[in-house]
């Protein structure tokens, strides 16, 4: 991967971090240079290490070695609170971040916290409820919202504050096509205004689909790091496999036919015409 | 076998039914996959097909819950959690709270059971092999990934040998290996006689694991029929379910003037 040439959103710089006591270590010196606007996947089997990278991001956890950086800022030097201002963080877990009444309310809470007021407060809330199709359920008590309504939910009250970077643990688990199509436009979106979108994903159809660059992750370090057609390709298939990961299909029927490293649909599609 | 006979289910204070008129047979050996948009009823299905709602939930039932043909109504909960295991989504809901490490957590279902000594470590150690969470065994339950917590409280059901099982997007948090994994224990368990209800999202590992799937929409049936026909049906999207991506790919393919030989390649297991 070239480095990017604007200065970095996101920068760690040989990050390792060990929970206590049992002495895990989560991460193991893992450097990555994040541009402003980039979509970028984090993939890797249960306990590889993931969740505990994004909780570096927004101060929510501290680096036992190592620097992180958000937007030029380390984030040791900074409270959690400070950083919320920069990057937001979905949980995979609505319930542990949904405590309002309403939905509105619920949605307000972040930016007012930040900082918005009046005008710019109610279009920052309009905005992030129409993107996440919740303009509808404005005065509904989150806990009657299903599940999977509830994840919108938790998505738009970060996506609200309108931050420079925007992380997703497991956006697309347990949504429905429907679900699904506002995530992928929230992410389309958040990345045309410049935002850096950072996801966490088992799904790696959506990954292959929707993220420009992906991090594989395992033990704690990063094995491989590219834009999907690379990291879907056959050569790292082996690699994948000792995170527990799988191609998406079109990356293994392309591959079966001849037609080179062809991570999604649409290039399957495109490389089988072109052969013909 | 786990029965319902023309269920309509509301939650208490809702004026509209979450299920309505419900009439389904799973049968023993069966594994069965419930798909449908969100808000469908799906989840409401596991609650009442389980027992726990209306008994733990409130709400209003009508209609029948019947375990291998008799009414389940006289039955206390502990007895109907002996005979039908339930998983969720969220893992913490499902860990006990209670063991020190991966290896009690697993063990508690079948110790609670009364089990001997024996038989107890023999089917722990089996759980945890099938889903190759071994590693894991002196770990504390609470300090693990989602993923890996989500894996423990499926092995703790594993161990018990339900014989019926439902369970509500148990793979939600899983890898793709983790979640080939859950199938796998899911299609053996199935083997040996249990009836097994998958809810999921994911229609590639339905497409996996289940012979019959069931479609939800509104509450009610939409469809009801044999796994191919139901996820290679064309009005799959109109309810609001994203087809496997075999099904999909077969479909763009051919369009784009793949020949049988060219499709072929999608039926190939992955290695």
């Amino acid at each position: 991967m070239t480095p990017p040439t604007a200065a970095p959103a996101i920068s760690l710089e040989s990050v390792s971090h060990v929970y206590q006591p049992a002495a895990v270590r989560a991460l193991d010196e893992v450097s990555l240079q994040i541009a402003p606007g980039q979509r970028l996947a984090l993939i890797g089997q249960n306990g590889s290490g993931k969740s505990t990278l994004v909780r570096h991001l927004n101060g929510l956890l501290r680096p036992t070695s190592g620097r992180v950086l958000v937007d030029g800022h380390e984030t040791v030097r900074h409270t959690v609170a400070d950083l919320a201002h920069r990057v937001g963080l979905v949980f995979q877990d609505p319930d542990r971040q949904i405590f309002a009444g309403s939905v509105e309310a619920e949605v307000a809470f972040g930016p007012r916290n930040v900082g918005m007021r009046g005008a710019q407060l109610g279009s920052a809330v309009t905005r992030a409820l129409e993107a996440t199709g919740l303009a509808d359920a404005r005065r509904t008590n989150p806990y009657d919202l299903g599940a999977s309504r509830r994840k919108l939910l938790a998505l738009a009250s970060v996506l609200a504050m309108e931050t420079l970077v925007l992380v997703l643990d497991e956006p697309t688990t347990g949504q429905d096509v429907a679900g699904i199509d506002a995530v992928r436009h929230v992410i389309q979106s958040a990345s045309r205004d410049g935002r850096t979108v950072i996801a966490i994903s088992h799904d790696m159809e959506f990954v292959a689909t929707e993220f420009e660059r992906v991090v594989v992750m395992g033990g704690g370090r990063v094995l491989a790091d590219g834009p999907p057609a690379d990291v879907f390709a056959a050569p790292q298939w082996a690699l994948l496999a000792s995170t527990y990961l799988e191609p998406p299909l079109a990356a293994r029927a392309g591959e079966r036919l001849g037609l080179g490293s062809t991570p999604t649909d649409a290039a399957l599609v495109a490389a089988l015409r072109a052969a013909q | 076998m786990l029965s319902l006979e023309g269920v309509t289910y509301r939650y208490a204070g809702t004026s509209r039914p979450s299920l309505r008129d419900i009439s389904l047979t799973f049968g023993d050996g069966e594994v069965v996959g419930i798909a449908g948009r969100s808000e469908a009823g799906k989840t409401t299905l596991c609650l009442v097909l389980s027992g726990l709602a209306p008994r733990t939930v409130g709400g209003s039932l009508s209609g029948r819950l019947l375990v291998d043909g008799s009414d389940a109504a006289p039955l206390a909960i502990h007895e109907l959690a002996g005979r039908i295991g339930i998983a969720f989504a969220s893992p913490a809901t499902q860990l006990s709270g209670v063991a020190a490490t991966v290896y009690e957590e697993v063990a508690f279902g079948p110790m609670n059971l009364g089990l001997p000594r024996d038989e107890i470590i023999q089917r722990t150690d089996e759980a945890l092999t099938a889903l190759r969470i071994e590693p894991l065994a002196a770990r504390d339950p609470a300090r693990l990934s989602g993923g890996q917590q989500q894996l423990v409280a499926i092995a703790g059901l594993l161990a018990q040998r339900p014989a019926h099982l439902v369970l509500d997007e148990p793979t939600a948090q899983l890898d793709p290996q983790g979640t080939r994994l859950v199938g796998e224990a899911l299609t053996r368990l199935a083997n040996g006689g249990a009836s097994i209800i998958l809810v999921e999202q994911k229609t590639d590992l339905l497409a996996a694991v289940c012979s019959r799937v069931v479609v939800l929409d509104a509450g009610a049936v939409a469809r009801d029929g044999a796994a191919g026909d139901v996820l290679g049906d064309e009005r799959l999207s109109s309810l609001g379910i994203a087809a496997p991506a075999s099904v999909r790919l077969r479909k763009a393919l051919a369009q784009a003037g793949a020949g049988a030989a060219q499709l072929a390649v999608l039926d190939e297991p992955l290695r």
